[in-house]
């Protein structure tokens, strides 16, 4: 069995408590680092969730379980908003794939 | 172009043959793959990215509901009633062989303690709006992990694409005008000696027919007419 991860700011990880999620704050981008890393070494989290501020300040760290099967990384939008960093992501994987960027 | 160096032989030019038809074959059957592994790609891409619209419109739509809640609770006390949650969740992982890519599947199970109702707080102290949030957000749960599953899989297939495009243009563009010179050099040499050794055996013949003629000539001279 495995468990599902999250690492983001107090303010947007506070609601995801009550679901059962382990909830890892962290502010900076250095925290989030290592947070990710604890979570992936440990090998017990098949899912992390990652809010987007953070994500766009570590996404070497992100980019280095891409092609591992678990775990999986994945980011959300934080209480803050979305800057559509999900959906560049996607963007990236179909021009790896593709060659060209098809999701206009 | 780097060339291949054989020794033009009849051995050589077989083996050539060999090895260009393996990667003739190998060449269509990777084409294919690639082929189905886009198509299956592109529809996962769709479905992420429908996914992904409308997980981040729900989550918005909680996390409004939510600044709605702490706006109407002290912060402290809204911290002390989310702090323990009453569920476990627990996560099943399955592998899903896709065109030979492994990846995974997401399931969740939740076990609450003592078998009681989702929300770990009491009541008496907490707004109708938290109750709300997490309704929200347990709804949407499901969902998140969907997403998270479709977008590794995209991820996945994106890098075994990847690959496979360069081994199908390495094959093509390398591999292949290789061996179909390595092969066209051997043929022509080849060719080549045939033509010099028919050459020589007619030259051979002739000299001989000349010396047969001669000793004719010169066993009977009368005959020579």
């Amino acid at each position: 069995m495995y468990k599902i991860g999250m690492i983001g700011d107090r303010e947007s990880t506070l609601c995801f408590l009550p679901l059962g999620f382990s909830v890892l704050e962290a502010e900076t981008a250095e925290q989030a680092a290592k947070s990710l890393w604890q979570l992936a070494k440990s090998e017990e989290y098949a899912v992390i969730f990652i809010t987007e501020d953070l994500a766009l300040q570590i996404p070497e760290e992100i980019d280095r379980y891409k092609d591992m099967p678990l775990p999986a990384v994945t980011v959300i939008p934080g209480r803050k908003g979305g800057r559509g960093y999900g959906l560049a992501q996607l963007r990236k994987a179909v021009e790896r794939a593709v060659g060209t960027d098809i999701l206009k | 172009m780097a060339e291949i160096r054989v020794n033009p032989t009849r051995m050589e030019l077989k083996k050539l043959q060999a090895r260009y038809q393996t990667a003739r074959r190998g060449h269509k059957l990777l084409k294919d793959k690639r082929d189905e592994l886009m198509r299956r790609f592109l529809e996962v891409v769709k479905r992420d990215k429908e996914l992904r619209l409308r997980v981040e419109a729900a989550l918005q739509k909680a996390y409004a509901r939510f600044d709605l809640a702490s706006a109407v609770t002290h912060p402290k006390m809204l911290e002390e009633s989310l702090l323990l949650p009453k569920k476990q969740s627990e996560l099943r992982v399955d592998y899903r062989n896709q065109m030979s890519v492994t990846v995974p599947d997401f399931s969740i199970r939740e076990s609450t303690v003592g078998g009681s109702d989702a929300y770990n707080y009491g009541l008496a102290f907490t707004s109708g709006e938290l109750d709300s949030a997490l309704f929200e957000l347990g709804n949407i749960r499901r969902d998140l992990l969907t997403l998270s599953a479709v977008e590794k899989e995209a991820q996945l297939l994106a890098e075994e694409i990847e690959r496979t495009r360069r081994r199908v243009n390495a094959l093509e563009h390398i591999m292949m005008p290789r061996y179909l010179t390595a092969i066209r050099a051997i043929k022509m040499k080849l060719d080549e000696n045939e033509r010099g050794n028919i050459t020589r055996l007619m030259k051979v013949k002739d000299m001989m027919i000349a010396a047969q003629y001669k000793d004719h000539q010169e066993e009977d001279p009368a005959d020579a007419v």
